[in-house]
């Protein structure tokens, strides 16, 4: 059978002395989708970025990129690559990062191109060196389009951006699924996750928790917030059935329940003042919250 | 089964390693911090030395005269390989370019040879601006002797090159410099170069790379016996080759 797979790791495990970073954590990119890649700080997202590019091996299990072991320099041909860390040199002048990038593959977009589509062409001739803390980041990820990439791996790449510079980038990476590229993304912005992502592959303590749709995502936490001003004590709420928590908020009551249209009808019922009423449902963010801390 | 990835012709290949070595040696000449030292020091002892302070006395002396300008050649080939790999090997794997490198698809052994090249060609470089200062020391070499002896240095750069990746590969980008230093000062004074050692010294001089390649280009200019010259070239030749394959995996170990 085919693998239509674009990067996969199976079962993958990986050790770094006494800490487990990947334990049989299995993931796979699809063909022209953008993968989010989410888990708390230490949860094995990197080790697995590592592992897909052939950074290190794992030491069970496997990694495959285009269905080619990954240090494989045929497979890093298709790949382009935004690491949270790498300190360019600062001598040299934008474009001319992007030129020795762009070297490296068989059929890379002309340098003038990739600084007109990332807008970093104000910037071309300027020293990397002299650029700031959000340029630099800006000019990482027009390096990592150079290549005309199939599969492009993101390491938080809106760091540090201001909100044009941000849109830049989401506008360009929407750009770039629509053309059939597959973006792996790593990102500590839960909206950014939220806005681009078609699927999203949660990590904690080296295990896939979950993957699925932000949708899904969302789903599987089935509960809402309800906050309101009342006169109703709190332990009387919560004596009520759907109701999982009470507790006193900045706003008012903070209810959490399974079936809210029950729990607002009674409230409404019980008391007459009632008032500053308001609905949640549970976000990316409190859906992530929950399902990594299911796993502490 | 594999997607299907476009293939690299030949000549982008042979590209990719022309634009890694033009970059390198680029951001390298930009590095005035770097780059003056290195280019213009040797020039300048020689001139201090061999014009200035000890002038009068080496015009009697061509011997002598030879002896100072080919010490001061060597310091210059030395410099840019160590110091030029061990820091920048040492501060790209700490800040994380190296990384970059391999995850992205450079050719192999790029960046390695971008380096050497950048090495050999401020060794050109200084080699200019030694011969261009010759004639202040009474060097009695002719333009042919110098051509031989510039490629000599250009060439026997390469187990600096060699030592200064190593550095590279096991220092921190704070500890390298200090590192490359341990071994740059010692060696240039203990293989004689720069001073004749006491006799029952000399031994020490036979460890040190910057002796042998001294040797080397005695003989090539005829002012040594021939046939030491193979073990000479196969002690380079040794250290080249176990310093960079030390390094090599060290760096694809531990990155």
């Amino acid at each position: 059978m085919e693998n239509a797979n674009i990067a996969e790791l199976d079962a993958v495990s990986k050790r770094f002395g006494n800490v487990m970073a990947l334990d049989e954590f299995s993931l796979a990119v699809r063909p022209g989708e953008l993968l989010a890649l989410l888990g708390p700080n230490g949860a094995g997202k990197t080790t697995a970025i590592s592992l897909l590019l052939g950074l290190q091996l794992p030491d069970r299990g496997s990694a495959r990129l285009f269905g080619l072991p990954p240090q494989s320099i045929e497979a890093r041909r298709g790949i382009g690559v935004m690491l949270q860390e790498a300190a360019l040199a600062p001598e040299l002048r934008v474009y001319e990062q992007i030129d020795l990038v762009a070297s490296y593959y068989p059929d890379p977009l002309p340098v003038a191109r990739v600084l007109e589509l990332t807008g970093t062409a104000p910037l071309a001739r300027r020293p990397y060196g002299k650029l700031s803390g959000g340029q630099k980041r800006q000019v990482q990820f027009a390096m990592a389009l150079a290549g005309r990439p199939r599969l492009l791996f993101l390491d938080e790449p809106t760091v540090g951006l201001d909100m044009q510079s941000r849109e830049t980038v989401w506008d360009m990476l929407r750009r770039l699924i629509a053309d059939g590229c597959s973006i792996v993304l790593t990102t500590h912005y839960l909206e950014e996750a939220e806005a681009l992502a078609d699927r999203v592959a949660v990590i904690a303590k080296g295990k896939l928790v979950v993957e699925g749709t932000v949708d899904e995502m969302r789903a599987l936490v089935v509960r809402k917030r309800i906050t309101c001003h009342t006169r109703l004590a709190i332990a009387e709420v919560a004596a009520w059935p759907d109701v999982q928590t009470v507790t006193n908020g900045q706003h008012g009551l903070l209810i959490t329940a399974s079936n809210t249209e029950n729990v607002v009808r009674r409230l409404l019922a019980a008391d007459e003042d009632l008032h500053g009423l308001e609905v949640q449902s549970a976000g990316l963010a409190e859906a992530f919250t929950e399902l990594t801390q299911e796993v502490h | 089964m594999a997607t299907a990835l476009p293939a690299m012709p030949p000549s982008r290949v042979r590209r990719a390693y022309a634009v890694e070595a033009k970059y390198e040696c680029l951001r390298m000449l930009r590095a005035p911090a770097f780059a003056g030292p290195f280019l213009l020091l040797p020039a300048g002892l020689f001139v201090l030395f061999g014009a200035l302070l000890f002038g009068s006395a080496i015009a009697k002396d061509p011997k002598a005269a030879a002896f100072m300008f080919m010490g001061f050649s060597i310091m210059g080939v030395m410099g840019p390989g160590m110091f030029g790999f061990g820091i920048t090997v040492a501060t790209e794997r700490e800040h994380g370019l190296l990384q970059l490198k391999r995850a992205l698809p450079v050719p192999p052994a790029a960046s390695l040879l971008a380096k050497m090249l950048m090495s050999m060609l401020f060794v050109a470089i200084v080699m200019a601006t030694m011969a261009a200062v010759a004639p202040l020391g009474h060097v009695p070499l002719s333009a042919l002797p110098m051509l031989y002896f510039s490629l000599v240095c250009v060439a026997g750069s390469a187990p600096f090159c060699a030592m200064g990746f190593l550095i590279g590969a096991l220092a921190s980008a704070k500890s390298a410099p200090a590192f490359v230093n341990l071994l740059y000062l010692p060696m240039i004074y203990l293989s004689g170069i720069l001073f004749p050692l006491p006799k029952s010294a000399e031994w020490i001089a036979y460890l040190s790379p910057a002796y042998h390649l001294d040797r080397i280009a005695l003989t090539v200019l005829g002012a040594a016996r021939y046939d030491g010259l193979l073990l000479h070239i196969a002690v380079l030749a040794g250290v080249t080759v176990v310093c960079t394959a030390l390094a090599v995996r060290r760096l694809s170990r531990h990155g």
